[in-house]
């Protein structure tokens, strides 16, 4: 059944769409891998023959989620992650779309390397793949890649994974050529000399464990750079993954100002924060680190308002022997594609975000900002789209999880809602059962 | 054909150090007088004795091919004595200032100067040491007056008039002096003027010198008469202004699809040395469409026009 492509109506549902600001009761419609309809009533006598009629009473549909930032092994680190596994683990979060980071190994810098990813991404991966194309030449932050024929291969966007590129020259140049090709760049916030040895949040939580401690600054510091430099080329920018109340002030004046700036926050910075660290746990080792609950609420309440744009799940599966070391000898990093969204509601049940708002910053501005098909639920769009229950209780147990390594901060974590189904361009690629 | 029967063109000013400054007079009455030379350069005895008893000393702080020979030449065709000085043999290299080797060469008694220089402006802080007058054969990425000259002889000769002519610069104009040569030649002839280039190969502010910007070779070159490329300078780039020259041809290189763009009669230019399979393919460099081996021919003749209407104002001339 699960790889059957025949039309399906989900009825009774709670239909939430962000791109037309709707939510409420009805049917949606799907054959030949688009959405047909998606309104109050289809019922089941205005379906084609041998549609698939599934119930969703008390459940909400939704677009298929985008993934901005998640780390898949292939090439080079099979271990960590396969497009296969990945994908897999991607589908049973709700990501119908993976936005690859570029640090495999060969690197995603030339066009041949895109065209091997997507070719594997179709025989093996049961959801979208899209690969994010290095911004500099062998992450090197030395000299800009082909963004024209990158992009003319299936790059989406371009980044240096979780480098920042600290010459400021070839940060202008490169934001310049982009422009030209109204290429987005994706660019981690960190000024590695500002990081120095750092394994946590700098302050009071790290000075009691004895750890070295990053600051904000070494965000802000790049960030402002940045966007001083995005403001002279022109070009759009997208800060991969912002943690501090500082950054958000800067990423404010910014936009006031017009620059076409956006920026993510990952999973693990809305729903966690330095004290979940607690004792040594290297599982909430990751990098840039989990801040201040201040910090964390004033990224929630920026994804409210819009000023952050997008959440990414970050995923970043490591090693058991990479993870079982001393907390900073550990390797950062935590897993979330799989858990990214059952993550975020927790803060809708907390009453902190809309589920509209939760979910758009998860689909629909992803998509917007890498130009992708999806994210929405309009008649004539690709049929990505997952069913979920809200309210089911559950104990996230590790050994269940698809991704091939284990290292999630959410380990025996009691959470309250679920994907159900997922589908992707019509077809559905997970079921909870 | 009696050159003499012809008066020579007498330029008002003591040096050539840029198109900037020159009146639309002074380009005509210097590409008229070339034209004369054009013809003379195509017969059998070429020797003429306008600077007879004068001396050029061509002095080359960056090599040069083409535009020192060519110098070479058009001093030896009207007469001069012509010393070639090149970065390689000077004092230069030993420490001594741009300055100070003016100084001792003035102290020589040259007529005439033909200077490049690797630095912008070099050429004109060097003609305020000198008694002489100084030719700039190209300073840093600031002016090459003559190949502008001989560029403008080249459309005139292929095309008749260049006003209204729409003219576009490709490349590298960021560190072009050919390119910021021909931007003022063209726009005091008349000419609509455009550059394409990737942004980070265009100098900001460029819009305000009279050209129309473009990113996108279709665009830029559509309905051109003129398309005229510009070689990736390399040597003048610290750092990458383009990922590689395979973007860099795909995007900007001249090929015949791109070429298609402009007016079906368009005509291509390259002042050299071209980078074949970079900025330009070589079926276009080599085809109908292609002034580049014509240009060659052009130089000659207006720095022997340079030459002479500089000569001019010489004491005792």
């Amino acid at each position: 059944m699960l790889n059957e492509r025949r039309p399906i109506l989900l009825t009774n549902a709670r239909i939430v769409d962000p791109s037309r600001d709707s939510d409420f009761t009805g049917d949606l419609l799907i054959a030949d891998g688009v959405i047909r309809d998606a309104k109050r009533g289809i019922g089941a006598a205005g379906v084609p023959e041998g549609t698939e009629i599934i119930d969703c009473r008390d459940k909400v549909v939704a677009p298929g989620l985008v993934d901005m930032r998640a780390f898949v092994g292939e090439p080079g680190a099979d271990y960590r992650e396969t497009l296969a596994t990945g994908s897999q683990a991607a589908a049973a979060g709700g990501v119908t779309t993976i936005v690859m980071r570029p640090d495999t190994t060969p690197a995603i810098d030339e066009p041949a390397v895109v065209d091997f990813i997507l070719r594997r991404a179709r025989d093996t991966a049961i959801v979208h793949v899209r690969p994010m194309a290095a911004l500099t030449k062998g992450l090197k932050g030395e000299e800009m890649t082909e963004f024209g024929l990158l992009r003319a291969a299936g790059a989406v966007a371009f980044s240096d994974a979780n480098r920042s590129v600290t010459n400021a020259q070839v940060m202008r140049r490169a934001l310049t050529y982009a422009r030209d090709f109204d290429a987005l760049i994706v660019h981690h916030t960190e000024d590695p000399s500002l990081v120095g040895d750092g394994v946590m949040n700098e302050g009071e939580f790290a000075a009691r464990l004895g750890l070295v401690g990053v600051p904000n600054a070494a965000e802000t510091v790049i960030l402002e750079r940045d966007l001083r430099l995005a403001a002279l080329a022109g070009a759009r920018y997208h800060a991969s993954a912002l943690t501090c109340i500082d950054s958000l002030d800067v990423l404010r004046r910014a936009k006031d100002m017009g620059v076409p700036v956006t920026a993510s926050c990952s999973i693990n910075h809305i729903t966690l924060n330095e004290n979940d660290v607690g004792s040594y746990r290297t599982f909430c080792k990751v990098s840039p680190p989990l801040r201040h609950e201040e910090d964390r609420a004033a990224l929630v309440r920026a994804l409210a308002s819009g000023l952050i744009d997008t959440i990414v799940s970050d995923h970043d599966p490591q090693d058991v022997e990479t993870k079982r070391l001393p907390f900073a000898e550990a390797a950062p990093g935590a897993i979330g594609i799989e858990t990214m969204l059952v993550a975020g509601l927790r803060l809708v049940h907390n009453q902190e975000i809309e589920l509209s708002k939760l979910i758009a910053a998860m689909s629909m501005r992803p998509a917007e900002l890498l130009g992708l098909p999806g994210g929405n639920l309009r008649p004539g769009s690709v049929a990505d789209v997952i069913v979920l229950d809200l309210n089911v209780p559950w104990v996230l147990d590790p050994n269940e999880l698809k991704s091939k390594c284990k290292n999630t901060p959410f380990d025996e974590a009691k959470l309250q809602g679920r994907v159900v189904r997922t589908i992707v361009a019509g077809r559905t690629v997970y079921e909870y059962v | 054909m009696d050159i003499a029967s012809q008066p020579p063109f007498v330029l008002s000013q003591r040096h050539l150090l840029g198109i900037e400054g020159l009146s639309r007079d002074d380009i005509n009455g210097l590409l008229d007088r070339a034209e004369h030379f054009v013809d003379y350069n195509r017969q059998i005895n070429k020797k003429q004795s306008t600077l007879r008893g004068r001396t050029q000393i061509n002095l080359f702080f960056e090599v040069s091919t083409r535009t020192q020979s060519s110098f070479e030449l058009a001093g030896k065709r009207l007469g001069a004595d012509v010393m070639n000085m090149s970065v390689g043999s000077s004092s230069m290299r030993k420490g001594e200032t741009l300055i100070d080797t003016a100084i001792t060469l003035n102290a020589m008694h040259p007529d005439i100067l033909v200077v490049r220089h690797h630095a912008s402006g070099a050429v004109e802080l060097l003609a305020r040491k000198v008694d002489c007058s100084v030719i700039n054969a190209g300073d840093g990425s600031h002016e090459h007056p003559t190949q502008a000259l001989l560029d403008a002889l080249t459309i005139r000769r292929n095309k008749g008039d260049i006003e209204r002519l729409t003219v576009t610069i490709c490349g590298d104009i960021l560190h072009s002096r050919v390119a910021r040569s021909n931007i003022i030649l063209l726009n005091c002839l008349g000419a609509r003027v455009r550059v394409v280039a990737p942004s980070t190969l265009l100098p900001p502010g460029i819009e305000r010198m009279g050209v129309e910007v473009f990113r996108d070779m279709r665009e830029g070159l559509r309905d051109a008469d003129i398309v005229m490329m510009l070689r990736l300078q390399r040597e003048r780039m610290s750092g990458s202004f383009v990922p590689s020259s395979s973007e860099y041809f795909h995007y900007f290189g001249l090929d015949e699809k791109k070429l298609s763009y402009a007016k079906p009669d368009a005509l291509v230019m390259h002042p050299g040395p071209m980078n074949r399979g970079v900025e330009i393919e070589s079926g276009v460099a080599d085809g109908a469409q292609s002034l580049i081996r014509e240009q060659v021919e052009m130089g000659v003749a207006v720095r022997m026009a340079a030459l002479e209407a500089l000569a001019q104002n010489l004491p005792n001339a």
